[in-house]
């Protein structure tokens, strides 16, 4: 191999990205060295209870998302039965929710005040509310329901990519249906488990909008950072901030020594087994009403928001289900400009955020696989490292770098939009970096051959090429910074608010509708672009 | 004599690695030029150096009087057919070979141009067709399409058959061939099979760890090759030292090498034992022991000897280099 060289283009790159997602962590590192906010932490129980509930709620996410996810994706992929195909996309459904609208569906579902709880007191004629939906867990309720996708759609891949050949070699060699499973299966799906593990870890760790809204008294640390910046005790922020992002960067370290090399690269592409058909009808009916169910179980949080969506405002009281329904929330939402102004806010700066964090990543992946530039390692690592660290540790570095000069960014309308294009980056620069591999340089050689410059190559051979990688990084990265609220939420101005934050001010006003309403919007809005851009 | 294309002492350095070591070559203009050597012998580089997708560490590329080292690989006027073609896989056939063609005339000028280079591989009317639809030959021969379209000055192609079925391979060849002489244009093709440089190249130039080791049409080649590697690189050779070599009359401190149908059977001469015979029609092999241990292939008649025959053999013409090993 040759050594690297080095270039203009990849030292201003490694700059650039230095000062968007190095430069703020530094800051909040440089603030956090003080003795006596250091002494603070340390001393104070709240924060110890804190960073131990972060660690066991993660731990107790992945080992739930696991439970339901894993098993799911051996039914799918392994077993014929009716509706397989279209449950099968079902299941993934949790995936177009932004974290926030997950939860508020929940609270409508599963709250105190919600569908189930009325039912609860109406068939068991109660006085009071049956339940509360509060603390660590229905904090874990909802993790299960979002996460356990990621295991399902890895298992699920990691599956379909097996070999037939190696299960039958197995089994010509005496192993029964188990020990195959143990023995060969799982073995070379660990890779993708592990993935999904990981995946799941560092998104609870992360998460800040199921403590915030249900968390109660009960705090982890994103939520402890969060309070205690509100509380005005920044440096004790900084110390917590650093910590969690400590503590990602081990679970970070921890799993990935777990994850191991893909040997199913390595060995090529086999045929996928094929399903086994059911065959007695009892287990025919068994699975398709279990399939069912469970998708039904799974579209609940949907279907939720979607009816709330027509309650207008002060019109649902003690009823088990709202009496009236119409479309004013939706018009509200259209006609009043207060209103509008978040969605149009998201709207603008998801896009712009987007379109930078596509941009940046073409020239990393240019420059990375390409070039094959003396920093490329750097590059690699600054374009992931923002995914590392979670939201609020981001938002915290961010707010701390750009309040103060040189350059002054928090309170204007520009701050928003970075903290989007920094946290979007890993996922444009992922898909982008794996499409530059996959392309053959040739194509770019034979366009120079063929009278091309640099820009019409790029124009006419490489973009049309990379098109899927770019769909599909740019629009996890719209939709990441569409439903954001862990960021905004430190971050945002009147002027600049976002959907999210509107929709916590309609639920503290108790404008349940206009809540949902907004939820329903963010959710199309989401899957639409998802069904776009991510396309197998 | 000046060539329409001049290699005038091209070197390029990977590290520690010489790829190219003073190359010097002159191509006459409308000659068809085979790169013929080892893996690793840099006939790849070469090549790439002439495409302007590597720049040279000394050395010059002039092309009809004009020097082209610094130009950029886009501005060359190089046609080139990729190893494996480098088709783009988001436009069809007639935008692939179109593609080079950009900003030279109008729509429909561009358009014949496609069908006539498309006509001229044999390809006529598959302008709409996917590329990856196509068979591994016809995207060959699109991916010539490709690189003629632009007419481009000199034709550069990097093991063009090597993709190819072996079945399929012999007629590509000559099909390969025959449209290169029927445009004229001046290539340069990349090889490590001494077959397909034979019967593809008018001249050889004969590379070896960054070297030019001998230029020449395939007679000379076979014939008179300047060096103990290319007598052995270039078709079948006994490689002998030792007592078999003196008795062909090799001296100490030479190697003598002997090409299989120099070799006879006789009454008198080496004596040894056939080992193998491996029959191959008209002819065969005989691979014989002699009794100093060393082993010689034999071509002869099919029915000279048996396995097991005890056989004396007599060389015919024999090629003697000095032994480097010694």
């Amino acid at each position: 191999m040759r050594r690297g060289r080095w270039s203009v283009e990849s030292l201003v790159l490694v700059l650039l990205l230095g000062w968007m997602v190095l430069y703020p962590i530094l800051s909040v590192v440089g603030e956090a060295a003080d003795g006596a906010a250091l002494g603070a932490f340390f001393s104070r129980p709240s924060d110890r209870a804190a960073l131990w509930a972060s660690i066991w709620v993660s731990l107790a996410s992945v080992a739930l998302a696991a439970a339901i996810g894993v098993p799911l994706a051996f039914l799918f992929e392994r077993f014929e039965f009716p509706g397989r195909k279209t449950l099968g996309s079902l299941v993934a459904l949790p995936v177009v929710l932004p974290p926030l609208i997950g939860v508020i569906a929940f609270l409508f579902l599963y709250g105190e005040a919600g569908f189930a709880a009325r039912l609860v007191r109406l068939v068991l004629g109660l006085e009071g509310p049956p339940w509360r939906l509060q603390g660590a867990g229905a904090i874990l309720l909802v993790h299960a329901y979002s996460m356990y996708v990621y295991f399902y759609l890895f298992t699920r891949a990691g599956l379909a990519r097996l070999d037939t050949s190696m299960l039958e070699a197995a089994e010509s060699l005496g192993e029964g249906r188990w020990g195959t499973l143990r023995r060969v299966t799982l073995p070379l799906v660990r890779p993708a488990l592990a993935g999904a593990a990981l995946l799941t870890f560092m998104t609870a760790l992360g998460s800040f909008s199921a403590p915030y809204v249900l968390g109660g008294g009960f705090r982890v640390m994103p939520t402890q950072i969060y309070a205690s910046k509100l509380n005005g005790e920044l440096g004790v922020a900084m110390v917590e901030t650093v910590a969690l992002a400590l503590l990602a960067l081990a679970g970070l370290w921890v799993l990935r020594r777990f994850e191991g090399e893909d040997i199913l690269v390595a060995l090529g592409k086999g045929t996928a087994p094929r399903r086994r058909e059911l065959r007695s009808p009892g287990a025919r009916a068994g699975a398709a009403v279990a399939g069912w169910g469970f998708a039904a179980l799974l579209l609940l949080p949907h279907l939720t928001l979607l009816l709330v969506s027509f309650v207008p405002f002060g019109t649902w009281t003690t009823e088990a289900l709202p009496p009236v329904l119409g479309l004013d929330n939706y018009r509200l939402l259209a006609t009043e400009p207060e209103r509008l102004r978040p969605l149009v806010n998201s709207l603008w700066m998801a896009g712009a955020s987007t379109a930078g964090a596509v941009a940046l990543a073409l020239v990393a992946g240019w420059i990375v696989v390409r070039q094959r530039a003396a920093l490329r390692r750097a590059i690699e690592w600054l374009v992931a490292l923002p995914w590392a660290l979670p939201g609020t540790v981001f938002a915290i570095a961010l707010a701390t770098a750009f309040s103060r000069p040189p350059l002054v960014l928090v309170a204007t309308l520009w701050i928003l939009p970075l903290a989007y294009l920094a946290r979007g980056l890993p996922l444009t620069g992922r898909a982008l970096l794996a499409g530059y591999r996959q392309l053959d340089p040739a194509h770019e050689e034979a366009a120079a051959s063929l009278g091309a410059g640099w820009w019409e190559t790029l124009r006419r051979v490489t973009v049309p090429q990379l098109r899927p990688a770019i769909a599909a990084g740019a629009s996890l990265a719209f939709v990441a910074g569409l439903g954001d609220f862990v960021t905004s939420v430190v971050l945002y101005t009147f002027e600049t608010r976002p959907i999210s934050i509107e929709i916590l001010s309609a639920l503290r006003l108790n404008e349940i509708g206009v809540a949902a309403a907004f939820g329903v919007v963010l959710m199309v809005v989401s899957a639409v672009v998802l069904a776009l851009g991510v396309r197998r | 004599m000046t060539g329409f294309l001049e290699l005038e002492a091209l070197t390029k350095r990977f590290g520690d690695v010489t790829a190219a070591d003073g190359v010097s070559l002159s191509i006459p203009r409308g000659e068809i030029l085979a790169l013929l050597g080892p893996s690793g012998s840099g006939k790849t580089t070469l090549l790439r150096l002439l495409a302007g997708f590597e720049t040279p560490d000394a050395g010059r590329v002039v092309v009809g009087g004009e020097d082209v080292t610094a130009l950029p690989p886009a501005r060359r006027r190089f046609g080139m057919v990729f190893q494996h073609y480098a088709l783009f896989p988001h436009l069809d056939v007639g935008e692939n070979v179109a593609f080079g063609l950009r900003g030279s005339g109008e729509r429909g000028a561009v358009e014949d141009k496609v069908a006539q280079t498309l006509g001229l591989v044999d390809l006529g009317g598959h302008e709409r067709r996917r590329v990856h639809e196509l068979s591994g030959g016809q995207q060959q021969r699109v991916a010539l399409a490709r690189a003629l379209a632009p007419e481009p000055r000199v034709l550069l192609l990097d093991e063009p058959l090597s993709n190819l079925d072996p079945s399929l391979r012999e007629r590509t060849r000559r099909e390969l061939r025959a449209v290169i002489q029927r445009v004229g244009i001046t290539t340069i093709f990349v090889t490590h099979e001494q077959e397909e440089a034979f019967d593809l190249g008018d001249r050889i130039a004969l590379l070896s760890t960054g070297r030019l080791t001998q230029v020449g049409t395939a007679d000379e080649l076979y014939e008179r090759p300047a060096s103990l590697f290319a007598a052995t690189f270039v078709g079948r050779a006994n490689v002998l030292r030792g007592p078999t070599a003196r008795a062909f009359g090799g001296q100490n401190g030479q190697v003598v090498v002997v090409r299989p149908e120099a070799l006879r059977f006789a009454t008198t001469g080496v004596a040894g034992v056939v080992r193998e015979r491996r029959y191959t029609g008209a002819w065969a092999l005989y691979l014989v022991e002699a009794e100093g241990g060393e082993r010689l292939e034999v071509l002869a008649g099919p029915d000279a000897a048996r396995v097991g025959d005890g056989v004396h053999i007599v060389a015919e013409r024999v090629l003697r280099f000095p032994d480097s090993v010694a």
